[in-house]
């Protein structure tokens, strides 16, 4: 029992490792320019295909991160310049309908690009096996290593955020844009780089992806989704925030994927516990969200103002 | 704003003289319309009948969409969530008159009479549910959590094995009207049509009424209007419950068109697409919406069969409308001042 806990705690970490990384870029971005981006699970998807497309040419798993990491962040350069530049200025509405049209586009362009059918992608060969962390209990490598990036990559960020000049404007940003733009920074430029930066940590997540699950069209939206309820649960706006979004959402979907079957088939009827069991899990993040709001409407670390 | 507000009171008052432009697009939009089946004949493409029942569906549902959108401020991603609840029942039931004859104990009817206003009044009390946890948000927050309550209702119908999960469910026959043959393609077209037109004509009347008024009045200055002393959260629920049960209408009729009902009906893509069909036939118009599930569906139909990769084609024509038709394609038709 114990280590079936231990085991589903750290495949939370792992799960919110990566989310973080999905969530921190996109609540930035809403929280500097207010732009409500559907688009950035297409950068996930798009960091992912062009990892397993590069593992599959070169056979090199450093080949994979950085075409992960370079395709994910031109992309996104790219949207930024072209796209969504002009939404800064419009209201919600218009930035979800020109993003929702952005992911019918890189949808059918990924799948023109990669093919329909999925590419697969090994689990590099120093990242296989498990390693024993207490009797009993072995865990995947991959896993491990996965929960490492994820926690280094977000305390990289939470330097970035407060201890340098780019991170004290980004905050500034956030807070105030029109004070940052009186006071002579180039908020456009800034909100380019910031926006690049979240694309990379996409791409990034891509990569962590690719080995564990399937990389399939539509992957970006079914993430995107999850990435939201992360956001609104940590309270949009703030890094912070996502970063206690991503755990408990995390660990909220392992834990119920473990734990509400079993708790369901100890106390209804089988076949009823399964077709129950099967809607919970899916769910139980949505429910847990809505929950967290009715108490604190505005998630549980809102950015100020 | 205020200049607005009572330029709307006056419209809504009397009809305006003046612009004829509005009526031309009206009448013209009605004309073509009843006169589609007739038009198909002579073509001698009964498809095209089917096609446009479609438009006709989804422009109900788009119509609900922009009555809490349009109006209210009130972005709802999640409407999907009953179109696919009203589609659920239609089938749900029929899936239990052929299996046992019973439902839950209770005796199943064919009837639409009996079968449509279960459906209505269960997507209205979802959508009582779901709007009462989501109004305690705004803005951003309530764009995101009403797309999580429709991805709970999708995961929902994808969990339920016994109506076919993932795989949906097929309907054997259309629902029965006494006096009229729903089988029949264009007495179910223009029963469509029916149900669009008197729904725009409440619509219409609602979105007049005072309660229209103090839901414009919120949208424009909230502040303003709980200083006048109305309460913002009624009349935002009421809305949103009267849109949910459109919404809901329009899930039953589809289920009836496509005797097939599936998860996907739910799911967020389907809420992202009443949406892009709001706002590409203008947002606060109620005739808007009409024109943006024809253009919208039209084009998906036409680009998919101008080549298998018409999304790549699609996306960038709502970007495009987004950027340069700002106020959407009732407003590029009508002119100048389009609400109605």
């Amino acid at each position: 029992m114990s280590t079936l806990l231990i085991e589903q705690i750290l495949n939370g970490l792992q799960y919110g490792a990566m989310l973080f990384l999905l969530a921190s870029g996109l609540t930035l971005i809403f929280g500097i320019m207010g732009v409500i981006n559907l688009t950035h699970g297409s950068f996930y998807m798009v960091g992912a295909f062009c990892a397993a497309y590069a593992a599959t040419a070169t056979g090199s798993f450093a080949a994979a991160v950085l075409a992960a990491l370079v395709g994910a962040g031109l992309y996104g350069l790219v949207m930024e310049l072209v796209v969504i530049r002009r939404l800064y200025a419009r209201d919600h509405l218009d930035q979800v309908l020109a993003t929702f049209g952005m992911i019918l586009f890189t949808n059918e362009l990924v799948s023109v690009v990669f093919g329909r059918t999925p590419p697969f992608m090994d689990i590099p060969s120093f990242l296989t096996g498990t390693v024993a962390l207490l009797p009993g209990l072995s865990y995947p490598v991959v896993r491990l290593a996965f929960i490492l990036v994820g926690a280094v990559v977000a305390v990289g960020l939470w330097l970035l955020i407060t201890r340098t000049r780019i991170g004290m404007l980004i905050r500034a940003g956030a807070d105030d844009r029109a004070m940052v733009d009186a006071l002579g920074v180039d908020i456009r430029r800034l909100f380019s780089l910031v926006f690049a930066l979240g694309a990379v940590l996409c791409g990034l997540a891509g990569v962590m992806t690719a080995p564990l699950l399937a990389v399939e069209i539509g992957m970006g939206e079914r993430i995107l989704i999850t990435t939201f309820v992360v956001i609104v649960v940590g309270g949009v706006g703030s890094v912070r925030g996502a970063a206690v979004g991503a755990l408990i959402v995390g660990m909220i979907d392992s834990l119920g994927r473990a734990y509400i079957p079993i708790t369901l088939y100890e106390l209804l009827p089988p076949e009823i516990a399964s077709t129950l069991a099967a809607g919970l899990v899916s769910a139980s993040i949505y429910v847990a969200m809505a929950a967290i709001l009715l108490v604190r409407p505005r998630g549980l670390l809102p950015a100020r103002g | 704003m205020s200049d607005s507000l009572t330029h709307s009171a006056a419209a809504a008052a009397a009809p305006r003289p003046g612009p004829g432009r509005r009526l031309v697009v009206h009448g013209l939009g009605l004309a073509i319309f009843a006169a589609m089946p007739a038009i198909a004949a002579a073509a001698g493409d009964p498809f095209v009948v089917s096609l446009f029942t479609r438009f006709l569906i989804y422009a109900i549902a788009a119509v609900a969409l922009d009555l809490v959108m349009g109006y209210g401020a009130l972005i709802s991603f999640g409407h999907a969530a009953f179109f696919g609840l009203g589609g659920y029942v239609v089938g749900i039931i029929a899936h239990h008159a052929a299996e046992t004859g019973t439902i839950f104990g209770l005796a199943t009817s064919n009837s639409a009479l009996v079968v449509w206003p279960v459906a209505i009044g269960l997507s209205a009390l979802l959508a009582l549910i779901i709007g009462a946890l989501s109004l305690r948000t705004q803005g951003v927050q309530f764009i995101m959590i009403t797309l999580a309550f429709g991805q709970m209702v999708y995961f929902m119908l994808v969990s339920l094995e016994v109506y076919g999960g993932d795989d949906g469910l097929l309907i054997m026959e259309r629902n029965t009207l006494p006096g009229l043959d729903l089988s029949d393609p264009t007495v179910f077209y223009y029963l469509c049509l029916a149900v669009l037109a008197c729904w725009l004509l409440l619509c219409r009347r609602l979105v007049g009424s005072r309660f229209g008024m103090v839901l414009r009045g919120l949208k424009q200055n909230e502040r303003r209007a709980v200083n006048l002393g109305f309460a913002p959260l009624p009349h935002r629920l009421a809305a949103f419950v009267i849109s949910g049960a459109g919404t809901g209408l329009a899930g039953v009729l589809w289920a009836n068109y496509a005797l097939y009902v599936s998860p996907d009906m739910a799911a967020w893509s389907k809420s992202g697409e009443f949406m892009s069909i709001v706002i590409l036939g203008g947002v606060g118009t109620l005739f808007g919406p009409v024109i943006g599930a024809a253009v919208f569906l039209g084009l998906e139909q036409l680009l998919a069969i101008w080549t298998e990769h018409w999304m790549l084609v699609m996306g960038p024509v709502l970007v495009a409308v987004v950027l340069f038709a700002r106020r959407g394609l009732y407003g590029f038709l009508v002119g100048e001042r389009s609400h109605d």
